[in-house]
């Protein structure tokens, strides 16, 4: 094992190999290595024509509704400053939302699917595949495809089709095939394996449009690039509104694209705090949750070394989250990294813990947000109470809970 | 240092034909079956086996192998009982060449080292790991030819004549052609096209060019054997397999015979062919 790195600068990775430390890589099978070598080369080439950018803001503006805004989260700021004082503290931060809920398909999903296909387009690929685990990945995905007219196919696991029907029958809508997913635990990592399979079938006339910072290289660098107009957003509203830095960021992590997105701009801003929120499930120290790097260890899958969930075998074992979109055994290799370098804290946060802040912020500032933020959102109250009433927070509120009102109303007994 | 595959070849190459390689998951339905099994292989005409190591999440597998790969792991095969399953199949066939596939976390969380040095010692000859292209060789590769092993690898229809000497390098015993892009026992492929493919890999490589993906029976290996070195089957053994196990996947009277039937059929389709 290589030793934990502290690098002059944590916005590098990865290498030209695609490592970010010792994680990342391309660990697939030989049928895709040359299309996966091609897809880099196409993303370097779109990085450095000033077009793609442009079609990129373009569409970003007038179809996606960026930017989003960064709104100051005044009631819940104010509960957060009530309960620490009753329990005698000083605190409560000034928490800050990134409301990457009101964008077009109501997730942070889009910002990475539209990067894709519009590089799927260069390469005049015509037919789009996507793994989707909540449904909102492959909802951005069915979206962008019927706004430029390719045929779409998105694998979900079976379990996930069950729990997030709103958004299967928004694909459908759209004009995509949902494939049920019946293998493993009918979840999000068999949904890849079964997108992978498909891949390594129709290679020549296919793009697998990823929906997190996972897979191989070029794909956790590239998704991640997608994502940073999060970040860089809200950087600036930030300078705007306060004129200064935040002092802290905090983001849930399901492979981990919105976190990502948001840390990425910051992460050589030393100043700021970066939590990512791991989903615990009923707790890490069961075996139902989907907290990698705290319950995990360092293996490889679906294309990279990352920090796994697995038995000693080496056999991946299953996640459990109540959010779909963080029911994952694993998390993006860059998260890995940063976790070992130190430069950023994964902490987790329950079901029932984001069952609750579901319901606060829904109360509190009349947004309902999506259960995989929510997971953010119980973390940043338990932290924003420990620190000072001038620190600035930002919490990535990255998606909208409409897709999840049936789970809650199960959980809060009685259904809808 | 892989000198049981070196001869296996010379011996097929001297009897003038193809050589048949036949897969099978370690440890489904169970240890004893598979052994059983494993056994059984060479004695139907099988002239080198290859050993699944299962794993929950068989990215380049079809239904027949991932459900081969559960099966196994649900009766408790992990890796250690895997190289102890080669050691016993060893004790009593000292030339059939052995080869062990899978994928590479297992063998990651087992420790590079230690599994090379015990799949040594157990008698393996050579692994095939999916997912590990050439630009990772520094993980197993590399080591595993250190050690020797031979690290014998998959070559497929996207591998174009730039990338081949790349796919040639650092590897020993043989070259598998994946027929089709695909994932196992998906389509038959189209053995026109095989052969063409096998005289393009042929020259960029003087190792045996073996071909697998799609065979399903005698016909199938009488086709590709007349441009290949050798046929692979493994799906169909599986799905022959299968047919015998009864509603709680247990194994009956019938499954080794089952497996050696096709076996047999496969042995005489390969030896159907006369090669140069
Ligand atoms: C709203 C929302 N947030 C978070 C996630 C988790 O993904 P990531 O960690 O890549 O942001 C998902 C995934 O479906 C999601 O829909």
């Amino acid at each position: 094992m290589n030793a934990p790195q502290t690098p002059n600068s944590f916005r590098k990775g990865p290498d030209e190999t695609g490592h970010f430390g010792r994680f990342g890589g391309r660990f697939v099978a030989e049928t895709l290595m040359p299309n996966i070598l091609a897809l880099e080369k196409a993303y370097e080439d779109a990085k450095r024509d000033p077009g793609f950018a442009e079609e990129m803001r373009s569409y970003l503006k007038h179809y996606v509704g960026r930017p989003s805004p960064l709104y100051y989260a005044e009631r819940f700021t104010e509960h957060l400053r009530e309960k620490a004082s009753a329990k005698g503290l000083p605190g409560g931060a000034k928490v800050y939302l990134k409301r990457d809920e009101l964008n077009h398909t109501g997730a942070h999903k889009v910002n990475n699917v539209l990067g894709q296909i519009l590089l799927a387009r260069r390469m005049g690929k015509k037919r789009i595949i996507a793994e989707t685990g909540a449904g909102q990945h492959g909802v951005a995905t069915a979206t962008l495809c019927a706004r430029f007219g390719l045929e779409c196919v998105v694998y979900m696991g079976a379990v996930d089709v069950e729990r997030q029907k709103p958004n299967v029958f928004r694909m459908n809508m759209l004009g995509a095939t949902v494939v049920p997913v019946q293998s493993g635990s009918k979840t999000l990592k068999d949904a890849m394996n079964e997108a992978l399979r498909d891949w390594v079938t129709n290679v020549d006339t296919t793009f697998y449009c990823i929906g997190t910072v996972a897979g191989p290289h070029p794909y956790p660098a590239m998704v991640r690039d997608f994502q940073c107009v999060i970040g860089e957003e809200a950087k600036a509203q930030m300078m705007e509104a306060e004129g200064r830095l935040p002092d802290s960021l905090i983001a849930a992590i399901g492979g981990g694209s919105n976190a990502i997105g948001l840390f990425h701009p910051f992460l050589d801003d030393a100043s700021v705090e970066i939590y990512g929120v791991e989903a615990a499930g009923h707790g890490v120290d069961t075996d139902a949750h989907a907290a990698s790097i705290a319950g995990g260890k360092p293996g490889v899958l679906h294309g990279n070394r990352t920090y796994l969930l697995m038995n000693g075998d080496g056999q991946i074992t299953d996640a459990h989250s109540i959010s779909a979109g963080l029911d994952y055994p694993g998390i993006g290799p860059e998260h890995a990294w940063l976790h070992e370098s130190g430069r950023v804290t994964y902490v987790s946060a329950t079901d029932k813990e984001a069952l609750d802040a579901f319901q606060l912020m829904s109360k509190l500032e009349g947004i309902i947000p999506a259960l995989e933020p929510s997971h953010a959102i119980a973390k940043a109250g338990e932290i924003a109470m420990t620190k000072p009433r001038d620190h600035l927070m930002i919490v990535n509120l990255c998606g909208r809970g409409d897709k999840d009102i049936f789970t809650v109303a199960e959980h809060l007994g009685g259904g809808l | 240092m892989s000198a049981r595959i070196e001869e296996r070849f010379a011996k097929c190459r001297a009897e003038g034909r193809a050589a048949l390689v036949t897969y099978v998951m370690a440890g489904d339905p169970d240890p004893e079956t598979s052994l059983a099994i494993m056994r059984a292989l060479p004695k139907a005409g099988s002239d080198i086996v290859e050993f699944g190591m299962p794993f929950t999440d068989p990215m380049a597998d079809g239904p027949a192998i991932q459900a081969s790969g559960l099966r196994a792991l649900k009766a408790g095969q992990d890796t250690v009982k895997t190289l102890d399953l080669v050691r016993r199949f060893r004790a009593e066939d000292s030339e059939t060449p052995v080869i062990l596939m899978g994928y590479f976390n297992p063998i990651e969380q087992y420790g590079v080292d230690r599994f090379l040095a015990d799949a040594k010692a157990a008698g393996v000859d050579g692994l095939i790991v999916v997912d590990l292209p050439p630009e990772e060789d520094s993980e197993l590769c590399l080591p595993a030819l250190a050690a020797g092993l031979a690290f014998i690898r998959l070559a497929t229809p996207t591998t174009d004549d730039a990338r081949l000497p790349a796919v040639m390098g650092n590897t020993a015993g043989f070259v598998y052609y994946v027929s089709i892009t695909g994932i196992t026992g998906a389509a038959t492929p189209d053995f026109g096209k095989v052969s063409t493919a096998v005289e393009r890999i042929k020259r960029h490589t003087d190792l045996p060019v073996v071909v697998g993906f799609g065979v399903k029976n005698g016909a199938h290996a009488a086709a590709i054997a007349k441009g290949a070195d050798g046929v692979v089957v493994g799906s169909a053994l599986i799905d022959a397999l299968k047919g015998t196990l009864d509603d709680e996947n247990r194994a009956g009277p019938g499954s080794v015979a089952a497996v050696e039937t096709l076996v047999r059929e496969l042995a005489a389709g390969v030896r159907s062919v006369a090669r140069a």
